[in-house]
């Protein structure tokens, strides 16, 4: 390792998503975690004033802990690109294609990759077709139990877990609320897991996987109230199951032109198969959020972690 | 595949031990964890403080891009700052050992003196010893209903209420059984009604909460022939009351109605504040209690906090005796005023299809959105359109009222309020295009308050 000036770092946290509060709680962890690794870490929201603060700054490296929106589809990394600034992760090629869930999923299922069965639906279509009928072929075709979610966002809000026909009605317009555009997929039922990657120089690695276990579905509050989800690290499958999984997460990531970090959301059935549900560029980094968990659970201290991950962008 | 699990080839830091990730017996991954380690030990009570989706959902409302109806903070901007700056300098110079000491539980006594001269304004007769001194009108309502409510007890209020008292009694464990109010306030019938239907089932009711004036979140005032019928009936039913008047004085015609405690000394708890009039920053409020109540209140603030802040309190008292705090108050009025004329004139011209109340003095309106819609499933698609309002759902006990949201025009400038206006007429048509389609009925049970953290502007 070199022993240069310590690298000067922007953390963007906060923007204007549905995520604004998931994004600032993962800015304050990272940036926190730098500077405990002896990094200058400036934290900056994403706003007017982000542009000329940057030219002033002239960090050595912006990482993005954006989510959602602008943060997560690659807009904001074009962006930084232009104005000549390094970014940590994935580029906004990338980014793109792992911000709109259905792409993902075809290039994953492209890819030897198991995923659920879906459709994507955007609003309009419900209009022009009659909202019934679109419903009745939707569960004709695909069948019970069904997850209902915005085709792009996360933090699982907008989504629903639909056991019964009568409760779609809901689950669509709760979807809507987030984006104009649904993604309905088969509920795979199974062992959820989520797998982090991270890439300290010498290519994808997977950490070990988290298993979630709710008293219910995994959504906001379930995520971010400690308590009522229990995790285990690594995830309580077979060692040939976990190994399976870790290569669907380090697959995925490769296919979907990732770098630096990502995380994976899988349902492993119940013969032991791994499917994909959906990937995260920029995944959370608050107390409660996974590939923190993961890390610590393979031995690692999160300060040393995130300072190799910067320099090993910075080597690139 | 080369990259698997446990490949750490090169890594600059600590390697993943490879025992953890290809395969260890199922077994020794048994011990899961919950993130807090103390979650077994929190009170039964706290396990209703949750993080809500829709307040996380409100962390974009102090954004500029955002027009934010949604929060309750005063507008200050008006405020002598130099002015109050050398006061607050004047304090510590010729005070300071006072104004940074600990000080009495119950409150200094210069400013409970000059409290009761403020409630005059209001009709009330109130010796300084009756006054208790809190940390905001907050502290006060945490303090009466700690002193008079026991797990399963009932308080009766207003339906919409006050989402901070409905969080402190929820706190307490109390429940809260609401009652219709009118555009003239809680509907004496119907109060006499529930009083007498919970004596019959049994149930303990210790407190009728009531905001009579500028109602929050209701925009409406209890009619002045209507207060003497809700005393009467109080009193008949043993019910102590409990007046929450934040807004009294902030009349945008200047008529101040006389408050519930005006009429009524030893039925009726009284909590007023400098926060609206005034600052909120100070976090100056009190209680009026008859004697033996303001004794317990006294005792139950010591235990709490010892006493409040004697800092705030000495400049709050510095800022009555040499500031001219009514031509404050008058300030403060055409400037709401102001903004509630944008506000419904907004109204009028982009949500016609939507109904809301016009209040006459006060901070926010209660707005009943076209038939079918849920102000909660409508929030996502309003931060998207970069403005913010509270869901009804935040108002009622049982986490109903999501065909209404509140509006508060407190904050932003008449020009900004017609614009969030605009923009959320965009959002109920929205909304309204995809309940039509999907012909949802909304009737999701949900008992969470959900409220933006105090400092929404």
């Amino acid at each position: 390792m070199s022993h240069a000036p310590s690298p000067r770092l922007v953390v963007l946290a906060g923007g204007l998503s549905h995520e604004r509060d998931v994004s600032l709680r993962s800015g304050r962890r990272v940036a926190e975690a730098l500077r405990t690794a002896g990094l200058e870490v400036t934290v900056l929201d994403v706003d007017q004033r982000l542009l000329p603060t940057l030219d002033e700054l002239t960090p050595d490296l912006v990482w993005p802990l954006l989510h959602g929106a602008s943060g997560e589809d690659g807009s904001v990394r074009d962006v930084l690109a232009l104005a000549g600034h390094r970014v940590l992760g994935t580029g906004p090629q990338g980014s793109r294609v792992a911000w709109s869930k259905p792409v993902a999923k075809t290039v994953v299922q492209r890819a030897g990759i198991r995923t659920p069965a879906f459709v994507t639906l955007p609003q309009s279509l419900f209009r022009e077709l009659g909202a019934g009928q679109v419903l009745e072929a939707l569960v004709r075709r695909l069948g019970l139990p069904l997850v209902v979610k915005p085709s792009k966002g996360g933090s699982a809000l907008g989504v629903n877990l639909v056991t019964d026909t009568t409760a779609l009605p809901h689950a669509m317009v709760d979807c809507f609320s987030y984006s104009d555009t649904a993604l309905v997929e088969q509920a795979v039922q199974g062992t959820e897991i989520a797998v982090s990657v991270v890439d300290t120089g010498d290519g994808p690695v997977a950490l070990p996987p988290v298993e979630i276990v709710t008293d219910g579905p995994y959504d906001y509050d379930a995520r971010y109230n400690p308590g009522r989800t229990e995790y285990f690290t690594p995830a309580r499958l077979d060692p040939d199951v976990v190994a399976r999984a870790c290569e669907v997460a380090v697959a995925a990531h490769r296919e979907l032109g990732l770098a630096r970090l990502s995380r994976t959301d899988l349902v492993v059935d119940a013969d032991g198969t791994p499917w994909f549900l959906e990937v995260n560029v920029a995944p959370g980094m608050t107390e409660t959020s996974l590939l923190p968990q993961s890390a610590e659970a393979a031995g690692y201290e999160l300060p040393a972690l995130y300072r190799a991950l910067v320099e090993a962008e910075l080597r690139d | 595949m080369r990259e698997v699990a446990c490949d750490t080839d090169g890594m600059t830091t600590p390697p993943v031990p490879a025992r953890q990730t290809s395969g260890q017996p199922p077994t020794s991954a048994a011990a899961g964890t919950r993130l807090d380690p103390w979650f077994g030990a929190y009170a039964e009570r706290t396990h209703g403080m949750r993080a809500s989706e829709i307040r996380a959902l409100f962390a974009v409302a102090n954004r500029p891009e955002v027009v934010s109806l949604a929060g309750g903070m005063p507008f200050l901007a008006g405020l002598p700052l130099e002015q109050l700056s050398e006061l607050a300098q004047r304090v510590v110079a010729t005070q300071g050992l006072v104004a940074l000491q600990y000080g009495s539980g119950q409150g200094d006594e210069t400013l409970r003196e000059q409290i009761c001269e403020v409630m005059r304004l209001e009709h009330i007769e109130a010796h300084p010893d009756d006054v208790v001194v809190t940390t905001g009108s907050q502290q006060a309502l945490d303090l009466v209903t700690r002193v008079f409510v026991d797990p399963g007890d009932v308080v009766v209020a207003e339906a919409p209420s006050y989402v901070g008292a409905l969080g402190v009694f929820r706190a307490y464990q109390a429940e809260v059984v609401h009652v219709t109010m009118d555009e003239h306030g809680i509907v004496p019938e119907l109060l006499d009604e529930t009083l007498t239907r919970l004596a019959a089932q049994g149930r303990r009711v210790k407190l009728l909460y009531l905001v009579p004036n500028f109602h929050n979140p209701g925009g409406v005032s209890l009619a002045l022939e209507r207060r003497p019928r809700v005393l009467e009936i109080a009193r008949r039913h043993r019910v102590l009351v409990l007046e929450d008047n934040p807004y009294g004085l902030l009349s945008f015609d200047g008529d101040v109605l006389p408050a519930l405690r005006s009429m009524d000394d030893e039925g009726v708890i009284y909590l007023g504040s400098f926060s609206k009039t005034f600052a909120p920053g100070y976090r100056v409020g009190w209680a009026v209690a008859p004697h033996a109540v303001r004794e317990k209140l006294v005792l139950a603030s010591e235990s709490a906090i010892l006493c409040p802040s004697n800092a705030s309190q000495l400049a709050i008292s510095a800022y009555l005796r040499t500031c001219d705090w009514k031509g404050q108050i008058k300030v403060y009025r055409e400037q709401y005023r102001e903004r509630r004329d944008a506000t419904v004139s907004a109204l009028a011209e982009y949500l016609p299809e939507a109904s809301w109340t016009v209040p006459t003095g006060g901070f926010y309106t209660w707005v009943k959105l076209p038939e079918g819609l849920d102000a909660r499933d409508m929030l996502p698609r309003a931060v998207t359109a970069r403005v913010a309002y509270v869901p009804g759902t935040a108002f009622y006990f049982d986490g109903s009222g999501a065909d209404h949201m509140r509006l508060s025009y407190c904050y932003p400038t008449p020009e900004r309020i017609r614009e969030g206006v605009r923009r959320l007429a965009g959002v109920v048509a929205g909304e309204a295009e995809l309940v039509e389609l999907f012909g949802t009925a909304h009737d999701r049970p949900d008992d969470e308050v959900q409220v933006p953290s105090p400092d929404a502007s």
